[in-house]
């Protein structure tokens, strides 16, 4: 095989790879978030089906795909078939232009390195941010087709919650954008390799620590995460947007959901905690990416013990909260990045 | 070549579904088409090595914009313009009305024969003016906007700050005392 060749089923495989991790990670998430759950309140958890439960969410998936599928009478045939597809497929996508691992040239089979991650674009925040904001439709969509009214209603929180939770959002992603000078995620993951003092490494969480609150609590409200988790509230809409939903069409919302965490994850070790750079190691063997899964694992985690331990908010509550604290908080933070940057480089 | 097809394949998928975004009653099938025709505008873009454009495209119109219509289509619940309860007597539908929107429609065709016409001329201008992907970088696209396009820029913002309190202000209702 020539070099062309190798380098093109490698690209392929890694795609794949990728790909691959993804739904895993879906699955493991729900396995995960079922197991912390049970530890939490002092349960087991799932265990009986595979060594420790593992084989769960196999278990979970089956009896979906065995359940019939039901759709309402009064529903819209087609944005019914379509909003489940929108959802997965917009999560699915925004990892394409995350990056998950340094150069490697596969211990030498390869010419010049090859970079680990789907597509190495240069605007790719833009594009996770974009992409991943297409996936409000899905839930809009599913909300408005199932023509129910808790349904409806899910629809519409999910809504307006994304529209004002991107706005900050977006603000802290600007500051870390403005200290790297580079829209490239890739770029902004090189821009924290090194360390300061010889010990600290040079990640921008310590830069950034208030740009790093609020892009997790706003992370955990794009996702429609607990505390946030207004579209589906159980107690005042039996279960929001996806209350029609049944079998296969069902599953997608969850796993798009989980899928969403993973890539809300995998940019916030991107942005704040340096991707992959941390252990000298590691980085010289090109295995860089062990510990960026283990950062993005930390993250994961620490996203499923709020799910368990902060209360829902109230909806006013939310609201006010995005817009009187969250957005003027990053607001500031960005000002503040900005003057740090210009009296420095000055 | 695949540059070539893929063009003609996002063209007609920008061409096609903006005919349907008029063709068909559903205004949630308008949306959705709307949003289409957006997507493939963006590949457009990025075939035209503009990245950052076609993503400002999809946050700006496809991810905020068409949002709020969504809102809007799900707040008033029109699922259907009904053709059998067309109202002659509505100011907007009067003969003199839409006579006057014929007239613009053909105005409009004019005047796009006329631009098309000259794009092939104008494109080769382009190519000679440098690099394209480094005139549509996001860093030019910010020197040029903050420097040369200074005011307009600052009276846009100017003006859309104004409309968000207009909003505000009519919303808004009377605290009851």
């Amino acid at each position: 095989m020539d070099q062309a060749t190798l380098r093109f089923a490698i690209q392929l495989g890694i795609i794949g790879l990728t790909f691959f991790m993804l739904i895993n990670a879906s699955a493991l998430l729900v396995l995960a978030e079922r197991k912390i759950m049970g530890f939490m309140q002092q349960r087991y958890g799932p265990y009986l089906v595979g060594p420790h439960g593992l084989l769960q969410p196999l278990a979970d998936i089956l009896k979906l795909l065995f359940k019939e599928e039901l759709r309402p009478k009064g529903a819209d045939k087609w944005l019914f078939t379509l909003a489940p597809i929108v959802s997965v497929t917009a999560a699915f996508a925004a990892f394409a232009a995350v990056p998950w691992g340094g150069e490697t040239t596969f211990f030498g089979l390869l010419d010049t390195p090859v970079k680990l991650g789907v597509a190495d674009v240069n605007v790719a925040v833009l594009v996770v941010f974009a992409v991943t904001s297409m996936g409000v439709y899905g839930i809009v969509l599913a909300g408005w087709s199932s023509n129910s009214k808790y349904s409806l209603l899910g629809g519409l929180r999910s809504s307006a919650q994304m529209i004002s939770y991107e706005l900050a959002y977006a603000t802290a992603l600007a500051s870390v954008i403005m200290l790297a000078g580079s829209l490239s995620l890739r770029s902004v993951v090189d821009a924290q390799a090194g360390y300061w003092f010889g010990f600290i490494p040079r990640w921008y969480v310590f830069l950034q620590p208030l740009g790093f609150i609020i892009y997790a609590i706003a992370g955990v409200a794009e996702t429609n995460r607990a505390p946030f988790d207004f579209p589906e509230a159980e107690q005042e809409l039996v279960a929001g947007y996806n209350t029609e939903y049944s079998s296969v069409r069902f599953a997608l919302f969850p796993q798009a959901e989980y899928i969403n965490m993973t890539t809300m994850a995998a940019v916030a070790t991107d942005l704040y905690l340096g991707g992959w750079h941390g252990i000298p190691l590691l980085d010289r063997y090109g295995l860089g990416w062990m510990f960026f899964l283990a950062k993005v694992g930390i993250i994961l985690f620490a996203y499923i013990w709020v799910r368990w331990t902060v209360p829902r908010y109230r909806y006013d509550q939310l609201m006010q909260f995005g817009w009187k604290w969250l957005f003027p908080a990053a607001v500031l933070n960005l000002i503040a990045t900005a003057a740090f940057i210009l009296y420095f480089n000055a | 070549m695949p540059d070539t097809l893929l063009f003609y394949v996002f063209s007609a998928v920008a061409i096609g579904a903006s005919l349907l975004v008029i063709g068909q009653r559903n205004p949630m099938y308008s949306i959705m088409l709307l949003i289409t025709s957006f997507g493939a505008l963006s590949a457009l873009y990025i075939q035209l090595d503009a990245p950052f454009v076609a993503m400002a495209q999809i946050i700006v119109y496809a991810g905020a914009i068409m949002v709020l219509f969504l809102f809007v289509v799900m707040l008033l619940n029109a699922p259907q313009e009904d053709a059998a309860q067309w109202d002659r007597t509505h100011p907007l539908r009067r003969p003199g009305v839409s006579r006057f929107g014929a007239m613009l429609a053909a105005l409009l065709t004019v005047q796009l024969v006329w631009a098309l016409l000259r794009v092939t001329d104008a494109g080769a201008a382009v190519g000679g003016r440098g690099d394209v992907a480094e005139i549509s970088s996001v860093r030019s696209v910010g020197r040029v906007l903050f420097t040369d396009y200074v005011f307009a820029f600052e009276a846009t913002s100017v003006l859309i700050l104004v409309a968000m309190v207009g909003a505000v202000v009519l919303a808004a209702r009377e605290e009851k005392r």
